[in-house]
């Protein structure tokens, strides 16, 4: 008998996704995804259930179903995705707490797959370079939705105390990005100027939508228990980034920062969030090692191919093209070089 | 990118060598690990270290040195150049980027490190082609020059031309600007875990233990060692079992002579310390010259920790014991080098 696969968040692109990967695999009998709202987009063979993972009805679809795994893709990343702070944090928090609730009565369960954030190490000027999964944060994140993923793991932790026989998964990602995928990340880079903190380059890491939806699918079928940081090998410089948008950054003094990223929320422009601030400015990067040897997940993106992955895949128009960018240096070459060859 | 050259800015000062050319083509288009590698593994080819009596620094843009055509360097720039507009380029997981520390960002210091200090290095032969080490300094001069000088010294006149990642105060990766180009230089925060991982990657770390207490200490203490902080260092090298080199830095000390401290105005801008010269703060951006003293930088004999047994680095009275090893070895190479020294300038 093949498994049994609840997917919460299922209305949003990548839970969506997700539950059509699950219908796919010949392991998998049987998806059921929840959601408050009902998916926009085609779930394939999963049935949807209409259920906030807020209320107890969630322990009776699990019950009814027979569930044996549990993906939880339930939190949400920016305040504009849930309609406010409030109840973004609700969802998030109050959801999970309710869903592990129902997952500790369900005897039937035997995994749980959390995706959650390397956005719950925070950012910091005292960061190592790289954080592996067993360092403790020197910057704690004081708010948004790297804290809510803070108390969503310290949940997930107590129900793994509680239910040993539970083999619980929480993979910490790298910020998603790829063609299709919309995030705060995606819309900060699609800016028409890109704003930054004058005087510090962050370093960034992405992983691929597809690598990031494989890694929860692998996860989701093998047993691997754990706690694993995923992203695409390498790093980017914010700067380098904005280079390959082919977009103009637009330097910010630090004390007009704060300002700038309160009326870029309210505008909806992007979310400039005081974590996505402190991120920005400082970066961040996770080691990988055991992702590639605990897990044995290879991404097939690096940083740099994902990223550009999102550059050709979106279609931006880049101001700054390779292509203008080349002809310039071609036309100061000839002016530069026949001009002064007797120098 | 094998059409890229050296640009040289200021006072570049390569070697003539047969494969001198080649190597140089290694060392601009090194832009990802491979390449650092593949420019480490040709060394050996290259021009022998200088014995202990000959001066680098003898060698001076050389007139025999056939320097890339108008044409050439016009090109290698542009395409320097469009590779920085377009983003084509990669850097390490610390933020390092090679091409432009070596094309850019080094090129303002090496006339100061042939012409005005005219350093001369020793014992490059103690620093291996490859692999990881630990360079260990004495750290003077009131702002942080001598790391400059260390790193330029490794890159430009080891035979491996060897990239020194150093180890930075927490005040550098705060402080905007000077953290984001200490980044891309390849230095990293100074942390048990960035300081293994460097080491064991095999990347050649340096660090000043002595941090601020040394470079802010005053004209009247100058070439004694102070204390060493708390041995981390020597932790870390014995985790990675790599060899650590006490080197010896003569000359920092009397670029900025430190005759007092302005102690109230430094606490109230969080500062470490706040320097006065005999010629700063009094006039002013002039004040700001460094003195042309003669430099020698001395790498000395590798302290070797493979010797010691696994899980020594957990042993602190071990870990105690060699750091202060590590600092006797490098204050009795100072005052070796201090009796040979005839002049502050010469």
């Amino acid at each position: 008998m093949g498994q049994v696969v609840l997917v919460t968040g299922v209305s949003r692109y990548l839970g969506g996704r997700m539950a059509q990967m699950l219908t796919r695999d010949p392991r998998v009998d049987r998806v059921v995804g929840v959601d408050v709202v009902p998916p926009p987009d085609d779930i394939g063979r999963a049935e949807f259930v209409r259920a906030d993972i807020r209320n107890p009805i969630i322990a009776k679809v699990i019950d009814a179903a027979k569930v044996d795994t549990v993906v939880h893709m339930g939190v949400i990343a920016t305040p504009l995705q849930a309609g406010g702070r409030m109840s973004m944090k609700e969802i998030n928090v109050i959801g999970t707490m309710q869903l592990l609730a129902a997952c500790q009565k369900a005897p039937s369960l035997r995994r749980l797959i959390v995706k959650s954030t390397s956005s719950v190490y925070g950012a910091g000027s005292q960061d190592p370079a790289m954080f592996t999964e067993a360092v403790e944060p020197r910057h704690a994140p004081s708010s948004g939705w790297a804290k809510d993923s803070v108390e969503v793991e310290s949940y997930v932790r107590g129900f793994a105390r509680r239910r040993p026989d539970v083999a619980v998964t929480t993979l910490r990602f790298a910020n998603f990005i790829g063609p299709t995928v919309e995030t705060a990340m995606t819309g900060y880079f699609s800016l028409p100027m890109v704003p930054v903190v004058m005087g510090y380059d962050a370093r960034l890491q992405f992983v691929h939508e597809d690598d990031g939806l494989r890694a929860i699918h692998e996860a989701a079928v093998a047993d691997k228990p754990g706690l694993y940081n995923i992203a695409g090998d390498g790093i980017l410089l914010l700067s380098q980034a904005i280079r390959m948008a082919g977009r103009p950054p637009l330097p910010l003094p630090p004390p007009l920062v704060p300002l700038t990223g309160r009326g870029m929320i309210r505008t909806g422009l992007a979310d400039f969030s005081p974590e996505q601030v402190r991120f920005l400015t400082y970066g961040r990067g996770i080691d990988t090692t055991r992702m590639r040897e605990e897990l044995g997940f290879t991404p097939k993106y690096t940083t740099q191919e994902a990223f550009m992955s999102f550059v050709e895949g979106r279609g931006l128009n880049r101001i700054v093209s390779p292509k203008r960018v080349g002809a310039a240096e071609q036309a100061l070459a000839s002016v530069l070089t026949t001009g002064g060859s007797h120098v | 990118m094998s059409d890229a050259r050296v640009i040289p800015i200021g006072g570049e000062s390569e070697v003539p060598e047969p494969d001198a050319a080649e190597k140089v083509a290694t060392r601009t288009s090194s832009t990802g690990p491979d390449a650092e590698r593949s420019s480490r593994s040709n060394s050996n080819s290259a021009q022998t270290a200088g014995s202990p009596e000959q001066t680098e620094s003898e060698q001076l843009p050389g007139s025999d040195y056939e320097r890339p055509s108008w044409d050439e360097r016009v090109a290698g720039a542009l395409a320097f150049l469009r590779r920085r507009v377009t983003g084509e380029y990669s850097v390490d997981e610390f933020g390092f980027d090679p091409e432009l520390l070596e094309q850019l960002l080094m090129a303002p210091f090496r006339p100061l490190y042939e012409k005005w200090f005219r350093v001369e290095t020793r014992g490059l032969e103690n620093v291996p082609d490859e692999g990881g080490a630990l360079v260990v300094a004495n750290h003077s001069g009131t702002i942080p020059l001598d790391s400059v000088m260390t790193q330029l010294a490794l890159l430009d006149h080891h035979p491996a031309h060897r990239h020194l990642r150093i180890l930075g105060a927490d005040l550098v990766f705060q402080s905007p600007f000077i953290g984001e180009l200490a980044r891309k230089s390849g230095s990293t925060l100074a942390c048990a875990p960035d300081a293994k991982r460097l080491l064991t990657r095999g990347e050649l770390v340096g660090v000043w233990p002595e941090g601020f207490k040394g470079i802010g200490k005053p004209f009247s203490e100058r070439y004694k060692l102070q204390r060493f902080g708390r041995g981390g260092f020597v932790a870390a090298a014995l985790e990675a079992r790599v060899p650590i080199i006490p080197t010896a830095i003569v000359g920092a000390e009397e670029i900025y002579p430190l005759i007092g401290d302005a102690k109230t105005l430094a606490r109230l801008l969080g500062l470490p310390y706040i320097p006065v010269t005999p010629t700063f703060p009094w006039l002013g951006p002039l004040g700001m010259v460094p003195m042309p003293s003669k430099w020698i930088i001395m790498f000395g004999e590798p302290i070797h920790t493979e010797e010691f047994p696994e899980g020594s680095a957990d042993d602190p009275m071990l870990v105690f014991n060699l750091t202060d090893q590590v600092r006797e070895n490098i204050q009795q190479q100072l005052y070796r080098l201090l009796v040979q020294r005839r002049s502050v300038f010469v």
